[in-house]
């Protein structure tokens, strides 16, 4: 009896924080895309969009609207099937990583105990490693199923720069696993939250991993596979439609949630700097500063993502080969002599 | 041998980048100063409907047939402005004042049809110059966007200043900034 025995209030409550992360990346992701329109705008001495709505706020929406009314074209030539799959595999996998992620300190409901994390599993970081590269196919199927020269060459960019730059973040962060002695998120998290954060311990490894982060979300310098100037806009050229809009969208997901990842590897996670959360929590209550917690983990992540866009409005984009002498050149090895350090210094400290 | 113009000009370094340079990362952070700098600067953008930029005092914009301080139209359809167009945009017809018009036309010869090809017309302002009335002048609207080619053709409608009596203000916002002009404001 047991067996069957289904605890459906814990059903329930992952279904919620599911539906509410999946809609929190896309309106994160909604706001993104007005947000870099203001950076770039502010940055270049302009205002941005400011018709729709106070301040131009409802311009997302409009822009949703706009591209769900066009006309959606499937190319004659190209492979019907994994033309369709390659927006949706991006869709797909940029949400995905975010399950793992812990969001906040736990609530406390009735006599539930819930942490804001809809699956602790103890390899996170390997999950989040597997779903990225994942991110790889939607790419690739688009730009090839789309057959169109263009298309296919920026797929095949976008792919070698994702599987050469996988590499250097993941020698990147093999330096914070030996810290911290775990590939689960919530401990990773734990042993930041009231010492101190990894980033001490690793700016060069955060470096590493940033620059990595950047190339992996296709964004400037980095953003080759769809160098508008050389591949006329690169994989998503034959895309139309909500097609193309999905793909946009998976672009700016990834920007939030490799952001969110940052915070949470290199930046204590949801830890408020500064404050210790148990004092805090006898005075306000522990729901309250879950909420505090999740609130600091998005101010850090949207740091990031705001980041990412003052990048992309600085610098120009990197040629192929240069990108690629950056990545095997001088990240990898720059990561591995990180890492071999890393090593040594916790075996002399713990000898 | 090279003119200099100013003396911004820089030699171009082309020494092989070093250590530093070849890391990128504190160029790039440069770049990024530089680039939050202009993230705080004044903004140069006109919220256009909201906000106008001012005009220069000698903007050409759209002609207006001008009347005197009774309503009377002044132009005479002598035929000067459209002498004097380069672009050949001005069309008229003249006709000769009725007994009882006098409160209309300031003269004996008014235009019965006067037109503006807005399409043609280049905004030289040569017909204000020409008009020995002081009948044509150049305000300070655009042109408007139109549908067809044919509405931009400016009929006499179109072109005539409202009038003085019955409609002062229209009178006075059409005038604009014209009879500053005129005093040498």
């Amino acid at each position: 009896m047991y067996l069957l025995a289904i605890d459906w209030i814990f059903i329930i409550e992952k279904l919620v924080l599911i539906a509410a992360i999946v809609t929190l990346s896309m309106v994160v992701a909604m706001y993104a895309t007005y947000g870099e329109r203001k950076v770039a705008a502010f940055i270049q001495d302009r205002i941005g969009p400011n018709r729709a709505g106070p301040f131009g706020l409802l311009q997302p929406l409009a822009d949703g609207g706009k591209l769900f009314f066009k006309e959606e074209i499937i190319p004659l030539a190209s492979s019907k099937f994994l033309f369709i799959l390659g927006p949706l595999l991006a869709m797909v996998t940029a949400l995905l990583t975010s399950a793992v992620i812990p969001w906040g300190s736990s609530m406390n409901i009735g006599s539930r105990v819930v942490p804001l994390q809809v699956a602790d599993v103890n390899i996170g970081i390997l999950y989040v490693f597997g779903v990225v590269s994942l991110g790889v196919y939607g790419i690739m199927l688009g730009g090839w199923a789309s057959n169109n020269k263009f298309s296919l060459l920026a797929a095949i960019r976008g792919a070698s720069q994702m599987v050469s730059y996988e590499l250097a973040m993941g020698l990147s962060l093999i330096a914070v696993l030996m810290l911290t002695g775990s590939l689960q998120m919530s401990v990773i998290v734990g042993e930041q939250y009231n010492a101190v954060w990894n980033i001490v311990y690793q700016p060069i490894g955060f470096i590493i991993f940033f620059i990595c982060a950047l190339a992996e979300t296709n964004r400037t310098p980095f953003d080759l596979p769809e160098a508008e100037n050389e591949l006329n806009f690169g994989y998503h050229q034959e895309y139309s439609s909500m097609k193309l809009g999905f793909y946009l969208f998976a672009e700016y997901i990834n920007m939030f949630i490799s952001g969110v990842i940052m915070a949470t590897l290199y930046f204590g996670g949801y830890d408020i700097p500064f404050v210790n959360e148990a004092n805090l929590a006898q005075h306000i209550g522990e729901n309250w500063v879950a909420l505090l917690t999740f609130l600091t983990l998005m101010a850090k992540a949207l740091f990031f993502v705001f980041v990412f866009m003052w990048i992309r409005w600085t610098i120009p984009r990197f040629r192929f080969d240069q990108l690629m002498h950056l990545g095997w050149k001088r990240l990898i090895p720059l990561a591995l002599l990180n890492m071999v350090i890393t090593a040594l210094v916790i075996l002399w400290l713990k000898k | 041998m090279s003119v200099q113009i100013t003396n911004r000009s820089k030699p171009v370094d082309r020494r092989p980048m070093n250590w530093v340079e070849r890391l990128y990362l504190v160029n790039i952070f440069k770049g990024m100063a530089i680039t939050l700098k202009h993230f705080f600067k004044k903004k140069v953008t006109i919220k256009y409907p909201e906000e106008t930029r001012p005009f220069s005092k000698v903007f050409r914009g759209l002609h207006i047939l001008n009347r005197d301080e009774e309503g009377r139209e002044k132009c005479t359809a002598c035929g000067l402005c459209a002498v004097a167009c380069p672009a050949e945009a001005i069309t008229m017809e003249a006709a000769e004042r009725q007994e009882g018009e006098e409160h209309l036309y300031r003269e004996e010869k008014y235009a019965a049809k006067y037109e503006i090809n807005m399409l043609r017309c280049i905004f030289c302002g040569y017909c204000e110059e020409a008009c020995p009335k002081d009948a044509i002048y150049l305000s300070q609207t655009f042109t408007p966007a139109n549908y067809q080619r044919k509405g931009f053709i400016y009929k006499k409608d179109d072109l005539l200043i409202p009038n003085p009596v019955t409609d002062p203000e229209g009178y006075k916002k059409a005038l604009g900034t014209i009879s500053r002009e005129k005093e040498g404001v």
